[in-house]
């Protein structure tokens, strides 16, 4: 127990410092890297009283240590300067863009995770089958697809071709008016489900399935190929001979002896695809026009918004740090020899 | 008992494995044995002479570099533009072959740059210990905490679009990978005979370093490299597509599919070519690397 605890408290502590690290990253690019930063923070065409007050906001006339504290304390007030092209404070538009991403990355992280770890582990107990090819085949070609390339070529052959599924929002524009979604969580699915708006939910599922089968391309084929190897390893073992001498069910033994074991690594490459995923965002939202973080980051580095784009990368850094802390203890629960090692 | 009991009992009396002349040949052997190997070395192969030769085997090199020709705008693929032409009447098929020798030059530079600045510091790090290895995981480990194309991108905003920032861009967000592989290697090897042997006797750490650790890593370092090269040319053509890349009228892959994307519906053949080179060209980057550590290293460096 003491043991457990020991690792969480490091491993806490740990992120903390990558944290500061990180912000001294961000920090450096954000205003010692360019030659203007008080420019770039306020936009071309500034007024001197403007200049004035943004240097004195972010301590520009100050050293650069004092200036790293200014950073410091802003981005921990939740202060992360205005947007240039809105106006408005780059924390609300962060937040008010983050469910639709957050919708489309849990869609398609759990699509990639199961499917991936099913395909992975079927590979694995059948070797050298079929399957096994197939799996190995569409894998690589997973790892291998610019996402954006599959997202238009996705909606070429079911939007254009097929006609089955919408490539653009997230919800079809009439449905706004006639059953419009409560805003309870800002996730249109689970939103609709829970209020019982079975129209505007099949529509919102229709809408997130081409967006979230793209962003889950690279994942799933990852996750297959981590999956299969650790399989194959796990059921090389002793203890999984002595099972079937057993005469436990192959089923079982698959399912569950080997999949527990082979799910630490697994889950390491569960977060290392997230970022992948995090930045697929860019692509996939930008394709099929979904109004989340991913487009707005894009429209902001076209029109330089500098404030804006800055702010996004502390807070999508900040936040797969947390959340590769999460799947690391996580892990941790699952597999206890990391914790005791 | 005697020395060479001692020596067996540790385990420690085999060769290191270097890439040596052998290993070389049966390397290619196997390659040109297994098909899809086979396969993935000549898409290399022809993606390395289209890059160099490029202008001489583009039907049209001048629309490839850039001269438009709009009276046939949106032309679907015929006799005369293989792959059709696109929205400024420029033949798809020479933009994409003329593009290559840009589709290649970008991971060369940033591979080079990465393991160039990766791989001094991952074995400093392994052989001296202490607070030199300490400090330098510690760096290696923060940059590996942002998610990489995220840094390219913040790195790209920060100095400004093209081609030569995006690829400084990438190559910082990918050195600590080859810092944290020769770290491993050097770690391993640091406590092995040869290398007791050699300090014994007095030969300075940086011969050591230089002569016995850094040839032992070429093998992790070149499959690294070789999947690399295939993820580097991702990145770059994503960084194009956000146009964050190449300007145009560069005939960059990524900033094709991008430009191309109004017309997608319809004239599709402007954005999908472009993807398909650049997917084909990852795919048989990632097959090499597949069948390099498959052969040269399967277990000792994963």
């Amino acid at each position: 127990m003491l043991a457990k605890l020991d690792y969480i408290l490091k491993r806490l502590v740990m992120s903390a410092l990558v944290l500061l690290g990180l912000s001294v990253i961000t920090f450096t690019l954000a205003r010692v890297v360019p030659s203007n930063p008080a420019a770039l923070y306020i936009g071309p065409r500034a007024r001197p009283e403007q200049i004035e007050t943004i240097t004195v906001k972010l301590g520009l006339d100050k050293p650069l240590y004092v200036q790293y504290l200014y950073y410091l304390r802003d981005a921990l007030r939740g202060d992360l300067q205005t947007s240039i092209a809105t106006k408005r404070p780059v924390v609300q538009e962060i937040t008010e863009r983050l469910p639709s991403s957050l919708e489309l990355l849990a869609v398609g992280m759990t699509m990639a995770t199961l499917i991936g770890i099913i395909l992975g582990a079927l590979s694995a107990r059948f070797q050298g089958s079929s399957l096994d090819v197939l799996v190995r085949i569409l894998s690589l070609v997973g790892v291998s697809l610019p996402a954006f390339w599959l997202a238009l070529l996705l909606q070429i052959a079911f939007y254009r071709h097929l006609g089955w599924f919408p490539i653009t929002s997230r919800l079809d524009t009439t449905l706004r008016f006639t059953h419009p979604i409560e805003p309870i969580t800002g996730l249109y699915l689970f939103d609709s489900l829970v209020t019982g708006n079975w129209v505007a939910f099949k529509d919102a599922a229709w809408h997130i399935v081409l967006p979230a089968v793209t962003l889950a391309a690279y994942p799933t084929g990852l996750v297959a190929r981590m999956t299969r190897a650790t399989m194959l390893e796990v059921l090389s073992q002793d203890y999984i001979r002595t099972a079937r001498a057993y005469g436990v069910g192959e089923l079982f033994i698959t399912g569950v002896h080997a999949l527990k074991n082979a799910l630490g690594p697994t889950l390491t490459v569960v977060g290392l695809s997230l970022a992948y995923a995090l930045t697929g965002t860019f692509f996939v939202e930008l394709v099929f026009n979904w109004p989340g973080l991913g487009t707005f980051t894009v429209h902001s580095l076209l029109k330089v918004d500098y404030p804006a784009i800055m702010g996004v990368t502390l807070f999508a850094a900040v936040g797969y740090v947390i959340i590769n802390l999460i799947v690391d203890l996580l892990q941790a629960w699952i597999d206890p020899r990391i914790s005791l090692s | 008992m005697q020395a060479s009991d001692v020596v067996a009992s540790k385990g420690q009396d085999r060769q290191p494995e270097r890439l040596t002349h052998r290993r070389f040949r049966y390397t290619v052997r196997v390659i040109l044995r297994d098909p899809l190997a086979f396969f993935s070395v000549l898409v290399i192969i022809v993606l390395i002479v289209l890059a160099l030769f490029g202008p001489w085997i583009a039907p049209y090199p001048e629309q490839g570099k850039g001269r438009t020709n709009v009276p046939e705008r949106f032309d679907p693929p015929s006799a005369k533009y293989w792959l059709g032409a696109d929205q400024l009447g420029r033949d798809v098929l020479s933009r994409i072959i003329i593009g290559s020798s840009i589709a290649l030059q970008v991971p060369m530079i940033v591979v080079i740059l990465a393991v160039a600045v990766g791989a001094p510091l991952g074995a400093l790090a392994g052989y001296a210990g202490g607070w030199l290895d300490n400090l330098i995981m510690r760096l290696t480990d923060l940059f590996l905490a942002f998610p990489s194309l995220l840094l390219a991108v913040a790195i790209v905003a920060a100095l400004g679009p093209g081609l030569t920032n995006a690829m400084l861009a990438i190559a910082i967000s990918w050195w600590p990978w080859y810092t944290r592989l020769v770290r491993g290697v050097t770690l391993s090897l640091r406590e092995r005979y040869f290398v007791e042997a050699a300090r014994s006797i007095g030969v300075p750490d940086r011969t050591i370093i230089l002569r016995h650790i850094l040839p032992n890593c070429v093998t992790p370092i070149l499959v690294q490299a070789t999947v690399d090269f295939g993820t580097v040319i991702l990145a770059e053509g994503s960084l194009a597509f956000i146009g964050l890349g190449t300007q145009p009228p560069a005939p960059d892959w990524g900033l094709m599919v991008s430009q191309g994307r109004s017309y997608i519906l319809d004239q599709w053949w402007i954005s999908t070519f472009p993807g398909l080179a650049i997917f084909i060209s990852v795919l048989a980057f990632n097959l090499l690397g597949d069948t390099l550590r498959d052969i040269l290293d399967p277990r000792q460096y994963r």
